[in-house]
């Protein structure tokens, strides 16, 4: 299922902000099938990088494209984006999760279907008729990600969806994300903790200043990582520089 | 001093009575400045949605215009219907003037760009909060107003009892193009002008009594849903 959209190739972005380069000639390629986590230092440009995946920003140049052969663009709900920060519309838990079923085109008894297939996946079903944004922040994320699995998504974006969650919120939301990927969805997800990106990643992908500086097997990068950044970031020591 | 308390007492009894008059008067009242609410929700809720979320030439211009509108004098409002709807203009075959419809399509020109105007500001706020996450849902920016419009649905509410109270106060449109006719296009505001100028205080009062009245229901309905809002806002 997810081989229609994948490998997912990225080609010399940039992406500019008053002149300053954010996104600066970013090259990478995420294969099928992988769950691949990009890790990075704050400014790296990796929430940035999901928001060109995902559309919601155009790139000044360079090029993304999707499956063999190469698409150019892609249906949007083919891509969903978990962010980091959900933001829930000011409705019941049930009422968010039949918006995104409506929003996917679903209707009559299909939508109300995969309503209740979403509560039980996030386990909420307890909560169906609590106002979402009365939840905890666990719940709250965790009905972000059911919700944007509500249109069974080829690829599945995710912005450091756990930060600042407990650890059981945490196990919660990886078993999700684990879910999805059996599922048959490719996961990207963006996040800062190496312990999480051990137990999630098949591919990692490190950048720093709106670069990729190194991509390969989760197991080779963890245990023995090619470039000084990526060294420097997992012994949690500060990297100045190419000459530093 | 004793006329105003005499006046003030006979007004009392008019309103406890439930004076037939009086009865037909406000319920006059509320028919056309109702109507005129509704019609001015259903074009200015949805255009004020539209000018929040919609990008798109001259945007800003009408945004201006519509601004400038919410202070638009109402004598002229009704002096523009009187000239639409008259025998000699283009909507004198209707046959409208000093009917209540009348009255109430020149209470919507009234009401419609106070509620487009305070509807952009509700709907550009709420817009400004979902609009990523409805971008990445696939959701398109005129796609985006059933939901705002039904999440901003609190504030909304609001926005709609300020323009009744708007039209409810209103005189001087309803006075050109109604005609202040008895049983007819008689509505408390221009039968209290009436009524004052022919020394008849008592009902002048009474009326005056009930539109205060009216108009602090609905301050009061105004603070109630925002405090509801507020409390609410999570839902």
């Amino acid at each position: 299922m997810s081989d229609q959209l994948t490998p997912i190739r990225l080609h010399e972005l940039v992406y500019s902000v008053d002149g300053r380069r954010l996104i600066d000639g970013l090259s990478f390629e995420m294969r099928a099938g992988s769950r691949t986590v990009i890790m990075g230092p704050n400014g790296a440009g990796k929430s940035l990088t999901l928001r060109l995946l995902q559309g919601l920003m155009e790139p000044d140049s360079g090029s993304i494209t999707w499956g063999e052969p190469p698409k150019h663009t892609v249906g949007r709900q083919s891509v969903s984006l978990v962010f980091q920060r959900p933001v829930l519309l000011r409705r019941t838990v049930a009422a968010n999760l039949r918006h995104a079923v409506a929003v996917c085109g679903m209707r009559g008894p299909a939508r109300s279907e995969r309503v209740e297939e979403l509560l039980a996946m996030g386990g909420l079903e307890a909560l169906r008729r609590t106002p979402a944004r009365v939840l905890s922040a666990g719940e709250q994320q965790r009905l972000s990600l059911v919700r944007a699995l509500a249109g069974r998504p080829r690829v599945l974006l995710l912005d450091e969806p756990t930060a600042n969650l407990d650890p059981a919120s945490t196990l919660a939301i990886e078993r999700l994300v684990n879910g999805a990927h059996e599922g048959g969805a490719k996961i990207v997800f963006v996040t800062h903790d190496r312990d999480q990106a051990a137990r999630l990643a098949d591919d990692v992908v490190f950048m720093q200043d709106g670069r990729a500086v190194e991509t390969g097997a989760a197991d080779r990068f963890f245990s023995a990582p090619s470039s000084e950044e990526a060294r420097a970031y997992l012994d949690g020591r500060l990297f100045v520089g190419g000459d530093g | 001093m004793d006329d105003i308390a005499s006046a003030f007492s006979q007004a009392v009894s008019l309103v406890l009575a439930a004076d037939p008059a009086i009865l037909e008067i406000v319920g006059l009242s509320f028919r056309v400045t109702l109507s005129a609410v509704v019609v001015a929700c259903l074009i200015g809720l949805p255009l004020g949605a539209l000018l929040a979320v919609k990008a798109f030439p001259g945007r800003t211009a009408v945004i201006v215009a519509i601004n400038a509108l919410m202070g638009l004098p109402p004598v002229v409002v009704g002096l523009f219907v009187y000239l639409m709807l008259s025998n000699a203009g283009p909507f004198g075959v209707l046959q409208l003037l000093y009917t209540p419809t009348a009255m109430i399509v020149a209470q919507s020109i009234l009401v419609t760009p106070i509620v487009a105007g305070l509807a952009r500001q509700v709907i550009a706020d709420l817009h400004a909060e979902y609009d990523e996450q409805l971008r990445s849902m696939g959701v398109t920016a005129t796609g985006a107003i059933p939901t705002l419009l039904w999440d901003g649905r609190h504030a909304l509410a609001t926005v709609a009892l300020a323009g009744f109270g708007r039209a409810v106060a209103e005189v001087g449109a309803v006075l050109i193009v109604g005609g202040n006719i008895d049983h007819v296009t008689r509505v408390m505001t221009t039968a209290i002008a009436l009524e004052t100028s022919k020394g008849n205080l008592s009902l002048a009062l009474g009326l005056g009594i009930i539109l205060l009245f009216m108009s602090v229901l609905v301050n009061g309905a105004v603070m109630g849903l925002r405090a509801t809002s507020g409390r609410v806002a999570h839902v």
